[in-house]
């Protein structure tokens, strides 16, 4: 399947290992991705607080640019912050012809523009929708070379993968908010069910209140170890932030001790397709890996 | 007609005991509400069930509780719908909203907090200057931006979900944030600055919202209060340059400019640069930068040891190849007298066909 690829900011920046294990799991899944290189920034909604048509016109650019690739089914990103910021604009201009030319006309210098499809036609996934709807468990399933069996795994969405449910085409696809653990059980593993799951990492406050950010962080990594979880696995890196880079100062805002890795879902997804930790940049998380790395040892060995 | 099983969180404060679970059998038809199947469970069954509500018809806003775990209005709930979320076999699970202290079953006190809330937004009109002889009459569509505020029915729906009221109990919150642009936008109001200022300046105003659509996601009436208070954000940064203790205005404008700069971000820059105006070395000679500067060290130095950043990275970032496409579409949006958006509340979508009319900003930049 070839599909024009958008990695984001973050994957390339503060998580360079979510971008690193993308790549080494794209080819055992039969995906070929061609990187938007040139391709901006989604805004990550602060640029549509800042100006809508100014985050309309980047996002159009990127469609334009992901349109533009020959034989692409469709565009994945591997961020769901991108995937909120992508589809409330996508949404908007869908909605209105009037608006999409005003958008489009802002492209016009470098000859491009966004076109409304229905998604028969074209779509911007997130890889953990398109592992889904578009590769299937089935086929996710018979890839697997090690079952993560054993391995307790407590899935953290971001919000702007769960929600507004309309923007985020919940009504031909109500079940997106349960992926994360259809995911979990074919590559082996055993979802948690915890109070944090579809719940907010605190991330965009970060820089405007510590407080507010880092309790929330922290309460939803104390409630996944209450309920007995190896490691959180998400597709969202700015979550990841906010989990793992900043897993030592969350554990202060809660008075408790905190220790539980946090996995990017293709890093999870590489485990089980054989790929080696070190290679899935699992060395490059600041809560150290190892954990899971042994008990997937003894669980190989038993 | 079907039979359903409702589970309804159960408290009485009365007791001494803690909360606990009751469960009716009902029989409703699938498409009337999940309140009807709770007064039908009272009716019969059990006249101790506590619930608040009124009209019925998803008016009044009175019965909002949580139904498998989703804040919603019970009488705009379809009880088939809400037992096919819950899964077969499984009861309807109906409890209070969060965010809220209990008074007994599914009553929440929304006098210590939603109302208490609102009522710090200041929710009058505040005109300037004389009143007027007679009405104060305003064009029809100055008044467009706010509609979608003033359709609050104060339900609390809101309020019982959001994620930042969660984490800190102090947060103004989203129905009273709505509620201050419902003023901050209206043309007859003379405090938009002082409004603005005030909710900036808080540590609990409206840069203490974290983006979260909870808020969107329950709204009966398609309020959509984040995007209001993003509105807020956007009037006190962009219109009245408001730079406030929070880094609300340093965070915008610096993310702003890094991606007209770079085109995509460069996080290394990002906290330096919120904690002062949006710029990387002017901005920090601020007091209030210095500190959170220091705060936010520690997390720099993690994220060098762990070796997903590196020094070099930490000070370097590439451009995107033709990046000055990126510039050209900033200075061409940002030098326009108005700005254009686009309101879905407004504008109706029509999937199908390529029609609508289209909201200017009503503000100048």
């Amino acid at each position: 399947m070839k599909l024009a690829y958008w990695p984001g900011c973050v994957s390339r920046g503060f998580t360079p290992e979510l971008h690193g294990s993308m790549n080494l799991v794209a080819p055992k899944l039969d995906l070929e991705l061609v990187e938007l290189d040139r391709a901006n920034c989604c805004g990550a909604g602060v640029i549509a607080e800042h100006n809508q048509e100014l985050a309309d016109t980047l996002n159009a650019r990127t469609f334009a640019m992901a349109q533009k690739v020959e034989g692409a089914v469709g565009m994945m990103n591997i961020c769901s912050t991108c995937q909120g910021a992508q589809s409330e604009a996508q949404q908007r201009l869908d909605a209105d012809g009037e608006y999409r030319d005003a958008v489009n006309s802002n492209l016009a210098v470098e000859s491009l523009a966004y076109q409304k499809h229905a998604e028969s036609e074209w779509w911007n996934k997130n890889f953990l929708w398109l592992l889904v709807e578009e590769i299937g468990l089935d086929k996710l399933r018979s890839k697997v070379v090690r079952p993560l069996e054993g391995l307790r795994i407590a899935p953290f969405y971001g919000c702007y993968i769960v929600r507004p449910t309309k923007t985020l085409g919940y009504a031909a696809h109500p079940e997106r908010d349960q992926y994360l653990e259809y995911v979990i059980e074919a590559l082996g593993a055993e979802p948690v069910e915890y109070a944090g799951s579809h719940k907010c990492c605190g991330f965009p406050v970060i820089t405007m209140n510590r407080t507010t950010s880092l309790r929330q962080a922290g309460r939803h990594l104390a409630d996944a170890i209450d309920a007995e979880a190896d490691c959180l696995v998400t597709p969202c890196p700015l979550c990841h932030l906010n989990l793992d880079l900043q897993q030592p100062a969350a554990a202060q805002f809660v008075e408790r001790d905190l220790d539980i890795p946090v996995l990017h879902l293709p890093q999870m997804v590489g485990l089980a397709l054989g790929i080696e930790p070190k290679a899935l940049g699992m060395n490059k998380h600041v809560v150290k890996t190892k954990s899971v790395q042994r008990k997937l040892a003894e669980l190989a060995a038993a | 007609m079907p039979d359903y099983k409702l589970k309804i969180r159960r408290f009485d404060p009365e007791s001494g005991e803690s909360s606990y679970w009751s469960e009716y059998d009902v029989e409703v038809e699938s498409e009337r509400s999940v309140l009807k199947g709770i007064l039908t469970a009272r009716d019969d069954q059990d006249g101790s069930i506590g619930i608040r509500c009124s009209c019925q018809a998803a008016i009044c806003g009175s019965c909002a509780v949580r139904i498998n775990g989703k804040t919603a209005l019970a009488c705009n709930t379809a009880i088939g719908e809400a037992q096919a979320k819950a899964g077969p076999g499984n009861p309807i699970v109906v409890e209070p909203m969060n965010n809220m202290p209990v008074i007994k079953d599914l009553i929440v006190d929304m006098d210590a907090v939603h109302w208490k809330k609102v009522q710090r937004v200041v929710p009058w009109l505040l005109p300037e200057g004389p009143p007027p002889e007679r009405e104060h009459i305003v064009p029809a569509e100055s008044m467009i931006d706010i509609t979608q505020s003033m359709a609050c029915i104060q339900c609390g729906a809101c309020v019982g979900a959001c994620l930042a009221l969660e984490a800190d109990p102090e947060f103004v919150g989203p129905a009273a944030l709505a509620k201050a642009y419902r003023f901050v936008g209206d043309p007859r109001d003379g405090q938009e600055k002082e409004r603005l200022t005030d909710l900036a300046e808080d540590p609990h105003g409206m840069y203490d919202c974290t983006h979260c659509f909870a808020c969107v996601e329950v709204c009966p009436k398609d309020v959509a209060p984040m995007n209001q208070i993003m509105r807020l954000r956007r009037r006190a940064t962009n219109d009245f340059e408001i730079k406030d203790r929070n880094n609300g205005y340093g965070h915008e404008k610096a993310f702003v400019n890094l991606i007209e700069k770079y085109g995509t971000l460069h996080e290394a820059q990002l906290l330096p640069r919120s904690f002062g105006d949006g710029s990387l070395i002017k901005g920090q000679t601020e007091p209030g930068a210095v500190k959170e500067l220091i705060e936010s060290l520690p997390t720099a130095i993690r994220g060098l040891k762990s070796g997903k950043v590196s020094p070099v990275k930490a000070l370097w970032h590439h451009k995107l190849p033709g990046q000055e496409n990126v510039k050209r579409i900033f200075e061409e949006i940002e030098s326009k007298d108005e700005r254009l958006e686009l309101n879905l509340y407004i504008v109706e979508e029509e999937p199908g066909e390529e029609q609508g009319a289209m909201a200017e900003g009503s503000q100048e930049s």
